[in-house]
């Protein structure tokens, strides 16, 4: 399975997701520019985590102007695997691939630590390796993910079974603890935790492991499938 | 024309208008003698920055002459950018420590971030890809409201550029004091990553070869900052705000990536970052170091107001730039390279032969002067130095303090800001982009793992400097020793250091005489232990109307770790390991968190640092860590061995039965100061451990129940506490300190 680590100027957590996929799960990964247009050559695409374009106006609402943004809103279309993580989830939201807002934390503060996520929805194909509620180390790191949706969205996202991760305790303030969203199709999810800090039991956790792996299971048995 | 506006030289030496930048009428003597003329106001400004304490260290290059800086893993000593230590491989660790005190005490968040800033820039510059970023810092006591907003920006700022920058903080140190209350110290260090063949160089050789200025535009930020980081801060610092820099952290995370691309191109000759002093030290420093001259026109420059001149051009302190040489004819190759990443990149001159900075502007020279007497003839001045009435004083004193309820007394010091958990900080760091962060603030030191290596990097920043005003030169020994210990303690070999030096103002013989003593005991240790200066900062007339800050010479060490495997933390394992004691039980009270927290200030006789012992436990200990007997080791520092060995508990949910290794229970519990550490072992590791270290007692045991249990040598129980709740004291101070409204 082929995956693209799109870069924006100002992302930070490139390196990590490049990592997470060639070192982590041993899949081919490549780097795309944002000034690129075309992501037919892959098969997921990973929108890294940073402060795109600094995140000057609103986190994430520059970068959804890039060139890149329409091949990203086409893989979406597609059924591809998008995975947007913290600055990345704040793109996909500005985007409008996923609905709702981030606010800045509840406390004003950068947070940084690990935290412990309930995974809320085993049957996506971002959390299919994983225990029903099972509950994981993933670390937080972000100013803005106090996640906020109205009480209609909300509804939806439970209707959908659309809320993949919450938080077991509450990092920031968003709304009903959510940590991680799909689209009502399954196969778009912004989250602010890091899968890809937590690949490795010498960096601390390996729970973010089996997210990528999820990724690769239901693309391998799709390419089964179909070829 | 700018001289309408601008005073003329007759006028300058008639009204002494040098006095306004700094400059005393010997120096002005010596600007006329090296032009043998008068200097116009841009040649001036130039030498008053160039000259200035912050660029020259006239006041303490005698005194930084001690230091020892070669070793066998040495590859760059001071004089570049950063200092450069091999670590097998062809691999090389690039390091410094920088401050920015004075722009921090007037405006926090930018002071701070700028600092952070300018540290990363030193380390790219070098050609190195920065992997981490520490920081040591000083602050009054957090119950004063400026301390408290100085204190949340500076934390903020810091927070603000690393952050965003995507390089992790990984560690750091804070103490409180009310000597730092009007002058906080904010010393940054970066940690960089580079191959041997990719080390640059800052020179500007090749005659005719074209000089490039890349990255953020030149505003009229900072003009004159070095200056004023060279005297006292007054009632008048507040409206020297324009003097401290913005930084734009999303611009230098472009101009890092391009600038590695660009240090990669063999066309590269030089490369130098514009840091204090800013196109003026830039490119005197690199002309200098080639041995040749650079022409600039200023017309060239990027400028982000109309109508600048070049004065201000020259002394401006815009953050996020840095100045190129490359060879002639390859500018389009690199100006397309800063074009991908969004930057700009302007050829603003070219390589001289003549040695002279020469400076056009509107068609006109407006400044000639020679390059070596901006960057080496500064003058050099041997201040005079006098023991002060306090030292003698404390020499003669006894001090013990009285203590009758252990518990209370533990409790208080978990709570003192300086013992406290700096969570409530490196919580807003991002500490762990990059994905190599393997111990996090929080243990000894810091440690990073070098990503396709087996290999890791210890760092740490220490600095007691309570211990350096007892005594400059114990003080300044066991501050070397400390941040030894602590790279020790995490498994690591120590490769050297970067140093900073706070100090107050060098005209005054006092404080000219803790510099001199402080330096002959960093030095010392320096040498004793294996650990060569490789590039530092001095920041002196750290001074406000209430006096000076202590001598604070913060050493910023770096270690090697061979095998990830190898890496040590603070915290015990497991239940039923052994707990052991090393070290002396004296009782050195003098310059303690004990002594603060009873007398409200410190006085007596500083412990005396044996370097040979330290080096001894050194090896013992990364000889016990490195044959894998070891399962915890964490030096006993702030708060003595109670604070320490509770501090290993925290995080774990276990606890501890220790009985105390000496019959002095007072000094066995609270004493500071010595080479002493608490290490714990498995019950299968014990002979040998026993074998390797024979020295250590052992004192106790790791228990599944979390309580900490300290017994006298006599064996009656002296504390019995839950440790989750000495945790929650000691986790939630600062946090309380800041929230309190005081």
């Amino acid at each position: 399975m082929k995956f693209a680590v799109i870069m924006f100027p100002g992302s930070n957590c490139d390196l990590d997701m490049f990592h997470a996929i060639q070192d982590g799960i041993g899949e081919e990964v490549s780097y795309v520019w944002h000034n690129d247009t075309n992501l037919d050559e892959y098969d997921g695409v990973l929108l890294p985590g940073g402060f795109s374009y600094g995140d000057y106006l609103r986190a994430g609402a520059i970068a959804h102007f890039s060139p890149i943004m329409e091949a990203v809103k086409k893989a979406a279309a597609e059924g591809k695997p998008v995975l947007g993580v913290c600055n990345g989830f704040q793109v996909l939201l500005e985007s409008g691939l996923l609905p709702g807002a981030m606010r800045r934390n509840e406390n004003l503060h950068f947070i940084c630590k690990n935290a412990a996520l309930q995974v809320e929805n085993t049957e996506t194909m971002f959390t299919r390796s994983y225990a029903p509620g099972q509950e994981v180390i993933i670390p937080v790191a972000h100013g803005e993910g106090n996640y906020y949706c109205d009480e209609k969205t909300l509804a939806a996202l439970k209707e959908n079974n659309q809320i993949a991760f919450t938080y077991k305790q509450n990092q920031n303030g968003s709304v009903a603890d959510i940590a991680g969203i799909t689209n009502e199709a399954g196969n778009v999810l912004g989250m602010m935790p890091h899968p890809e800090r937590a690949m490795e039991t010498l960096l601390g956790s390996e729970d973010g492991k089996k997210l990528f792996e999820s990724i690769v299971k239901e693309w391998k048995d799709k390419h089964a499938i179909t070829t | 024309m700018q001289l309408l506006r601008e005073p003329s030289p007759e006028m300058i030496q008639e009204q002494k208008l040098y006095t306004e930048m700094g400059m005393t009428d010997e120096e002005f003597d010596l600007v006329l003698k090296e032009l043998g003329r008068l200097p116009n106001y841009t040649e001036l400004g130039l030498f008053s920055v160039m000259w200035s304490e912050h660029c020259s260290y006239k006041n303490s290059k005698v005194l930084l002459k001690k230091f020892p800086v070669e070793g066998e893993r040495v590859l760059q000593g001071p004089g570049e950018g950063a200092g450069i230590i091999d670590i097998d491989d062809e691999q090389a660790v690039v390091f410094k420590i920088e401050s920015h005190n004075h722009p921090s005490a007037v405006e926090p968040y930018e002071g701070a971030a700028t600092g952070v800033g300018g540290i990363i820039r030193d380390v790219f510059s070098m050609g190195a890809r920065p992997i981490a970023l520490m920081n040591s810092l000083r602050f009054g006591e957090l119950r004063n409201p400026r301390v408290k907003y100085i204190f949340e920006g500076v934390v903020a700022g810091i927070a603000g550029y690393g952050n965003c920058i995507g390089i992790p903080t990984v560690g750091g140190e804070i103490q409180f004091d009310d000597c730092y209350e009007g002058n906080p110290l904010v010393n940054a260090m970066c940690v960089g990553l580079i191959d041997h063949k990719d080390i640059q160089k800052g020179q500007a050789k090749g005659i005719g070869n074209p000089v490039l200025y890349v990255g953020a535009s030149t505003g009229r930020d900072g003009i004159h900052g070095a200056t004023f980081a060279s005297e006292e801060l007054s009632e008048d610092s507040e409206a020297k705000r324009p003097a401290v820099q913005v930084g734009d952290p999303f611009m230098e995370k472009l101009l890092i990536e391009a600038c590695l691309v660009a240090i990669k191109h063999p066309k590269l000759v030089g490369i130098q970052d514009m840091g204090a002093a800013g196109l003026t030290s830039s490119s005197a420093e690199m002309a200098s170091k080639a041995g040749s001259g650079i022409t600039m026109n200023l017309d060239h420059v990027p400028q982000r107001e109309k109508g600048m001149t070049p004065y201000e051009m020259m002394l401006s302190e815009s953050q996020e730039r840095m100045l190129l040489v490359v060879e002639k004819g390859s500018e389009q190759e690199f100006i397309d390279i800063f074009e991908h990443w969004g930057l700009k990149a302007a050829i603003v001159g070219e390589v001289t032969d003549d040695h002279r900075l020469t400076l056009l502007h509107n068609g006109e020279t407006v400044a000639d002067v020679p390059v070596d007497a901006l960057a080496e003839e500064a003058p050099v001045y041997h201040k005079p130095s006098k023991e002060p009435a306090y030292f003698k004083e404390f020499q003669a004193q006894e001090y013990r303090p009285k203590v009758e309820n252990y518990s209370e007394t533990l409790k208080t010091l978990l709570q003192q800001p300086t013992i406290a958990s700096k969570e409530w900080v490196y919580e807003q760091y991002d500490h762990m982009v990059r994905t190599s962060t393997v111990v996090a603030p929080g243990s000894d030191a810091a440690v990073v793992r070098i990503r396709g290596t087996k290999k890791a990097l210890a760092m740490t920043t220490d600095c007691n400097s309570r211990f350096i005003y007892l005594d400059p030169y114990e003080g300044g020994k066991l501050a070397v020793a400390e941040a030894a210990r602590n790279i020790v303690a995490s498994g690591a070999e120590p490769l050297g250091l970067t140093d900073c030096l706070n100090y107050g103002s060098p005209d005054k013989p006092e404080i000219f005489w803790q510099l001199e003593r402080s330096t002959d005991g960093l030095s010392e240790a320096c040498r004793e232990l294996g650990t060569p200066v490789v590039g530092g900062n001095v920041s002196l007339y750290n001074e406000t109307s209430k006096g000076a800050i202590y001598p604070t010479p913060v050493i910023g060490m770096v270690g090697l770790i061979h095998d990830t495997n190898h890496i040590t933390t603070q915290a015990v394992k497991q239940a039923g390991d052994l707990v052991y004691f090393l070290g002396e039980v004296t009782p050195a009270f003098a310059g303690t968190e004990l002594q603060k927290l009873q007398e409200g200030r410190i006085f007596g006789k500083a412990p005396v640092v044996d370097l040979k012992l330290e080096k001894k436990r050194h090896t013992e200990i990364l000889d016990a860590i490195h044959k894998e007997t070891t399962a915890s080791v964490h030096d006993v520092s702030e708060g003595g061995f109670a604070a320490s060995l509770t501090e290993k508990l925290f995080g774990t949910g276990l606890g501890a039965e220790v009985t105390l290794p000496s019959e002095d229970t007072l000094a066995a519990s609270f004493s500071e100061g010595n080479a002493n550490y608490i290490i714990t072992v498995p019950a299968e590791k014990q002979e040998m451990f026993e074998e390797i270290i024979t020295e250590a007692v052992l004192i106790g045991k790791v228990t599944e129940q979390p309580t900490l249990r300290i017994n006298e040598k006599s064996g009656a129980n002296l504390i019995t506490e839950s440790v989750a709740s000495l945790e929650e004291l000691w986790r939630g101070a600062i946090a309380c300190a800041v929230k309190s409204k005081g």
